[in-house]
């Protein structure tokens, strides 16, 4: 799988969603992978897990830090992306890709309206890089 | 600088012993070990087998390589490395004060009177009603705190499910948090780096538990917000938690208790001179108010008459560690606080506050300052606007003898460069650092690869920290042949 960033939606926390019907498939920004640097280890949420919107449900580890991923929707896990616990640096590699994290499948898929688009994402990168 | 000695698997020579005793003084079956004691176990054909002296020497070099507060400047933000008074060890080494920790109460009175009066020194100091001093480190003083106010809610009734934890909060309170089995939220801080009244007022519901604040925060900034803070929690009921591992930064000025904190902890081993780092060992006593003393854990020393007890009886959380906590380390902090005597704390903090504003106030031109805030006892500066990262500077700073400040913490702060230098460092040693970080940065500018390359004169030269990560290696295999 390999997204088209301008088909994706964003969220505040740099995770990405991609929709498939009801299904949305999350991973995190390659800003958010840039930021982290090496990825090394990538804890995962069971598939069959309940997770409410915002909840943090996995979290990757860096050379420099531990974040949470947050999940931007409502719903059941229905599928974890296993390969990532062998090779963690595909986050780095691929963060649209090979790098996604996690599926859920969603209750509602009207939390997505919250989310930024593409363009609106790049516009709120543009103003954390100028607070820097 | 010494070389990194060869693994003492790799030095080992079969059939070479550590010792060799006469044969005619010490005939086999005087020192022949019963079977059942004897180790044969196939486990052991790997064990490395050297002779006395090449094992000495093993161990005697590696030791050679450590950096400590006793053979540099070590200014580990957040980590308060000042220097351990050799008077502290002198007299915890006295044998008066090894007992069995089982021994007798009335046999070991002066013990018990030492640590009643270690938290007869802490409750001055900080304001508070009663100390457990038997938490063994700063995390440890954390869980056991978050487990007392946990303890407290239940009795009340509800225990509640939220802890709020600033974003420049230390990174141990949210595990500690977690582990007494609260939910943690993150709340960010202002643009001057602290916590505004609006912010925690959003957060706060019924089910919030305590607020867990570190104060001064990571950046060194003084939560001036603090007494509006405990209020709006208290009107909550809920509590307010103080990571005092910063103490340092205002011991003597001013006291946690009179500012509405219900729990704190202090790093005996930071604020009070006791040994940090190389297994130290620490001691994070943890201090509350009069509502929450039946909550403490056990044993609880006190005065009766003449005597000293220790109770265990409180309906509190039983016990966090065993026997009484890591004794003579208390015996090094009572020491540091009477021979500096009540009335000297506060220059403590002061010249704590102003070693690290010497060293802001000189490198603020050379460095970003993301916070331009008032700062007190650390400073934290970051790598923007430079051609190399802040893991580059630190690298190199190893080959000028200085252990590398704190790195990319606090998280808030893109690339930060923690830089904690404590009281007990001369001006002297100030000037050179400066000195040595303007050098630096001159070299960046100039030859970025240099830094990139760095450490060139350390036992070992940079290491692959992703690598490391990725492929955890703990222990020793042999190597198949």
């Amino acid at each position: 799988m390999s997204a088209n960033v301008k088909d994706l939606k964003f969220t505040k926390e740099h995770e990405w969603v991609k929709t498939e019907g009801e299904i949305a498939i999350i991973g995190i920004s390659d800003y958010a992978q840039k930021e982290l640097g090496d990825v090394v280890y990538v804890e995962l949420p069971a598939v069959g897990d309940s997770i409410e919107k915002g909840d943090a449900c996995a979290n990757i580890e860096s050379v420099k830090a531990v974040s949470d991923i947050y999940s931007p929707v409502t719903g059941e896990i229905v599928e974890v992306n296993e390969f990532l616990a062998g090779k963690p640096e595909t986050i780095n590699k691929d963060p649209y890709g090979a790098g996604w994290v996690f599926k859920i499948r969603m209750d509602d898929s009207g939390e997505l309206n919250t989310l930024m688009n593409a363009a609106a994402y790049e516009e709120y990168l543009k103003g954390i890089l100028e607070e820097k | 600088m010494n070389k990194l000695p060869e693994l003492i698997f790799n030095e080992s020579k079969e059939g070479k012993i550590g010792y060799s005793f006469s044969e005619t003084e010490f005939p086999d079956d005087i020192i022949s070990l019963d079977d059942q004691y004897r180790r044969d176990g196939q486990n052991l054909e790997d064990f490395p087998q050297l002779s006395e002296v090449e094992i000495v020497r093993h161990y005697t070099n590696l030791s050679h390589l450590n950096h400590s507060v006793d053979s540099g400047f070590y200014p580990l933000g957040s980590c308060t490395m000042k220097y351990n008074p050799k008077i502290n060890e002198a007299i915890a080494g006295w044998e008066e004060f090894s007992a069995h920790p089982y021994a007798p109460l009335k046999l070991v009175q002066g013990n018990l009177e030492i640590m009643n009066t270690l938290e007869k020194w802490l409750k001055d100091v900080t304001g508070m009603a009663g100390f457990t001093l038997t938490p063994a480190a700063g995390a440890h003083g954390e869980f056991t705190g978050i487990k007392i106010i946990r303890a407290h809610l239940a009795a009340k009734g509800n225990p509640r499910k939220i802890i709020l934890i600033p974003d420049s909060a230390h990174g141990t309170n949210p595990a500690s948090a977690h582990f007494s089995g609260y939910e943690v939220k993150e709340i960010p801080s202002n643009e001057n780096g602290i916590l505004d009244v609006a912010s925690l007022e959003a957060h706060l519901n019924e089910d919030v538990a305590a607020l867990m604040m570190t104060n001064p925060n990571t950046l060194g900034v003084f939560e001036r917000n603090i007494v509006e803070i405990s209020q709006a929690l208290h009107k909550n009921g809920s509590l307010l938690y103080m990571d005092g591992a910063n103490m340092n930064a205002f011991m003597g000025i001013v006291k946690p208790g009179d500012l509405g904190v219900d729990v704190l902890h202090l790093n005996l081993h930071k604020t009070f001179s006791t040994p940090h780092g190389g297994g130290g060992p620490g001691s994070g006593p943890v201090g509350v108010t009069e509502e929450l003393l039946p909550h403490l854990p056990v044993p609880v020393i006190s005065k009766q008459g003449d005597l000293y007890h220790a109770a265990y009886f409180n309906k509190g959380l039983g016990r966090v560690k065993n026997f009484y906590g890591n004794f003579l380390i208390m015996v090094r902090a009572l020491v540091y606080l009477m021979s500096i005597g009540k009335e000297n704390l506060r220059k403590v903090a002061e010249d704590a506050v102003l070693n690290a504003n010497y060293i802001r106030k000189n490198l603020e031109n050379d460095l970003d300052l993301p916070y331009k805030f008032k700062s007190l006892h650390e400073v934290v500066f970051s790598d923007k606007g430079l051609n190399v990262k802040t893991l580059d500077i630190a690298k190199r700073l190893l080959d000028f003898g200085i252990h590398p400040f704190t790195v990319y913490f606090p998280l808030i702060v893109h690339g930060a460069m923690m830089i904690e230098p404590t009281e007990t460092e001369s001006k002297e040693t100030l000037d050179i650092f400066i000195r040595t970080m303007k050098t630096i940065l001159k070299e960046a500018a100039e030859d970025p690869a240099k830094l990139q390359n760095a450490p060139y004169s350390t036992p070992v030269r940079r290491l692959d920290e992703v690598l490391a990560a990725r492929q955890l290696a703990l222990k020793w295999e042999k190597k198949q042949e």
